[in-house]
């Protein structure tokens, strides 16, 4: 099962490799990873995409914890978060496949943000099931090449992660 | 005043009241070492960086205090790692120094320089490259607090060399900041109260201890739940000291070479309280036949221990002395229930005591080669209760946790989590450093010995009494035996062809030597060597194919134990 994890962690040099050991060195697997500060740049969040059963899981939280560096590990499984992606798409687009490019990047509200005589580079944003579909839908018209971020997510209410 | 940062880590270990450390001097730590002369502390020069570590570990262990190895960079900061790793996988608080070449070259393959942030990473409990004079302080005390608290470990600071001379005013926080680094020491009182209950009902109770009932200083609490609800008492090899071997509560070591009535009660019990154990695979043979019977309570201070290897029924995340002593206060409350307890298990510890009785720990005496096991008996019979025993890696090893009889924690030092030959001599100086007065004694086999043999040296040049026993079988027995048990006899690589002489080895680095070939030798040569000042190795020329026995093989039951060749 898939499982979408935030660590919050001090914005220390090495923590990066710390997390990223963890998983390698215990045989986790590791599907997609953001990191950036916080608004207390002291402090950074991870969003770590990642599978497992149940008592894998639980291994991941409790190793995840065990760091010095971690201040907070969140799961979102099982609660509800917003969680968004984006990816930037360099798709042809010559004559006969311009105008389908458009529409498909309307429908999907992405964005143009490059354009050649033989391409266009779509910015897209959205819960990772949606690019999902706009990368199927691009696909039979040629891309030459895609970069995705990996998921962020955040818990919806009111509530911050310190009171979380 | 300002001060030099070498200065700096001198004043800081001061603060923490490290007076000895161990360690081996380089170019990237040389100031350090030419300001360690000014300080009161004492240093122990060992003959290389892993015997420096494991010296530092060996002291740990021994005083519960947090050992302190100093090492140059590069290929001073790379031998540390085997020391590193086997303090890791044991959980020993250590604070290892390792220079670093300066800042601005870090990442440059500089001369003699190593990522050791790096390369340590997965085997400490964390640790620290120092990149600047005003976050010095903070880290020496972080490095401290980190390698005793929660469960101990290692925690490597790297230090380079600019940073060393560059200078600042000293001041030594009294309090480290850790926003996310806070164990939970106090055991959950519901849960405490849950597992009371759950002793106070169960028909075949058994307690199953480990390494962290040392480390935590568990002895009191342990024995005291022990004793008021009878309970009997098995432990992991890390654990041997911490229940005395000659209670009538004590089963000895479970597991691969563990008894067989340890095992055939773990298989049997209905309910095992786990204490600051981690059901290693060489204590649990197969999973699936591992005490199928039995609902788990596990206490550890540590939260990924617990449901790592096995599920648990009631899991309480604390400190092992402290959570003992309250589940033992607990239960006196109920004292009717206890009685009931005691009377219901009565039938138990006699099936128990029928186990012992049918096979009891045994091996056969010979009048004409020296068994192993004999020599074993018999320094037991000749040492103190307050002798301090550590062990190499091997056959040895397991005939020392089987047939030594320990009485007092933190006399037994061995490198269980990764069983690293070459750890007992350099372990025994350490432990020697700390107890000046205490008999200290390595049992090593002949493999072994010649991993950190150089530490003679050492020993002979600091005036450290450590009495050496090699059971000398010309083998690397452990590995010889499961060639003999499972690869048909094809001794690929085991048989240490060129006879060494250990006593001549000894005299050439001013110890002594002494050397038994005969078992009617053995009593008369033991009493000699603890008798003879200074450093000795005592040499036994024991039988070579002897096995260690009972044996659980690798991937099987418990219960499926050999118990004879
Ligand atoms: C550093 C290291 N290398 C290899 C091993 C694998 N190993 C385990 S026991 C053993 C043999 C030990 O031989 P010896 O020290 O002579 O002791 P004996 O088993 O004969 O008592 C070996 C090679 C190890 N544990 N540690």
């Amino acid at each position: 099962m898939k499982h979408t994890i935030s660590v919050l962690v001090e914005n220390e040099f090495g923590v990066l490799s710390r997390v990223a050991g963890l998983f390698s060195g215990r045989g986790f697997n590791i599907e997609s990873l953001s990191v950036a500060p916080t608004l207390d740049p002291s402090i950074s969040r991870m969003t770590i995409v990642t599978s497992g059963d149940d008592q894998i899981l639980e291994q991941i939280t409790k190793q995840l914890n065990k760091l010095i560096d971690t201040i907070k590990v969140i799961d979102f499984t099982g609660h509800d978060f917003v969680e968004r992606e984006m990816a930037l798409v360099k798709v042809c687009a010559e004559e006969e496949s311009r105008a389908e490019v458009l529409r498909i990047v309307d429908i999907f509200r992405a964005k143009v943000v490059d354009v050649t005589p033989k391409s266009y580079t779509v910015e897209v944003t959205g819960a990772p099931g949606k690019i999902n579909a706009i990368v199927e839908l691009l696909r039979p018209l040629g891309i030459k090449e895609i970069v995705r971020s990996g998921p962020v997510v955040i818990g919806r209410g009111p509530k911050g992660w310190k009171s979380s | 005043m300002k001060l030099t940062g070498s200065k700096i880590l001198l004043e800081c270990l001061l603060r923490e009241e490290v007076d000895t450390v161990f360690g081996y001097p380089g170019g990237t730590v040389i100031n350090i070492y030419d300001d360690l002369m000014d300080y009161p502390i004492n240093h122990i020069l060992t003959r290389h960086e892993q015997a420096a570590v494991h010296a530092a570990d060996g002291y740990a262990r021994a005083t519960g205090k947090v050992g302190v190895a100093i090492a140059t960079s590069g290929p001073g900061a790379t031998n540390t790692v085997t020391g590193i790793a086997t303090a890791y996988m044991d959980s020993i608080p250590l604070v290892v120094i390792t220079g670093q070449v300066p800042t601005a070259l870090i990442g440059n393959d500089a001369f003699q320089e190593a990522d050791m942030v790096g390369i340590t990473r997965p085997i400490t409990k964390h640790n620290f490259l120092v990149r600047n004079i005003n976050e010095l302080t903070t880290i020496v005390k972080k490095a401290f607090h980190i390698a005793r608290s929660g469960r101990p470990g290692p925690v490597l600071i790297d230090f380079p060399k600019d940073v060393q001379l560059d200078s600042t005013v000293f001041s030594y926080p009294d309090k480290v900041e850790l926003a996310g680094y806070k164990p939970t020491v106090g055991g959950n009182a519901r849960q405490i109260e849950k597992a009371a209950r759950m002793i106070l009902e169960a028909r075949k109770p058994l307690i199953y201890v480990g390494g962290g009932a040392v480390l935590s200083d568990a002895a009191q609490g342990l024995r005291e739940l022990a004793e008021l609800a009878q309970l009997p008492v098995t432990t992991t090899l890390m654990a041997k000291s911490i229940f005395p071997s000659r209670h009538p509560l004590c089963l000895g070591m479970l597991g691969m070479h563990g008894t067989y009535y340890s095992n055939m009660a773990v298989t049997n019990c209905d309910l095992l309280i786990a204490a600051g154990a981690r059901f290693d695979d060489r204590v649990t043979g197969k999973i699936a036949t591992f005490a199928p019977n039995a609902k788990i309570i596990h206490i550890d201070i540590d939260p990924t221990s617990i449901k790592k290897n096995v599920r648990v029924d009631l899991p309480i995340v604390g400190h092992l002395n402290d959570v003992l002593q309250k589940l033992a206060d607990k239960m006196k409350e109920q004292g009717d229930k206890v009685d009931a307890l005691v009377e219901r298990t009565h039938g138990w510890r006699s099936e128990i005591a029928e186990w012992k009785k049918a096979h009891p720990m045994k091996y056969t005496p010979s009048t004409s080669v020296i068994k192993p096991q004999f020599v074993i008996e018999k320094i037991r019979e000749l040492t103190r209760d307050d002798a301090i025993i550590t062990t190499e890696v091997g056959q040895h090893q397991m005939w020392t946790a089987q047939f030594f009889d320990f009485i007092q924690p933190r006399t037994f030092l061995t490198s269980g989590g990764l069983g690293t030959m070459g750890y007992g001599l350099p372990a025994a100086l350490g432990a020697q450093v700390a107890f000046r007065d205490r008999q200290v004694i390595d049992i090593s086999g002949d493999g072994s010995f010649q991993m950190n043999s150089q530490e003679l040296a050492t020993l002979v040049q600091y005036r450290l009494p450590v009495k050496i026993v090699i059971l000398n079988n010309n083998f690397l027995g452990m590995v010889r035996q499961w060639q003999e048990m499972f690869f048909d006899r094809r001794y690929s690589q085991t048989c240490m062809e060129l006879p060494i002489d250990f006593v001549k080895l000894a005299e050439a680095y001013g110890a002594t030597g002494l050397r038994a070939e005969k078992p009617d030798e053995v009593e008369a040569m033991i009493k000699k060597g603890l008798e003879t000042p200074g450093p000795v190795i005592m040499e036994f020329r024991i039988s070579r194919e002897e096995n260690v026995l009972p044996m659980v093989p690798p991937a099987s039951g418990l219960n499926e134990m050999v118990l004879a060749s």
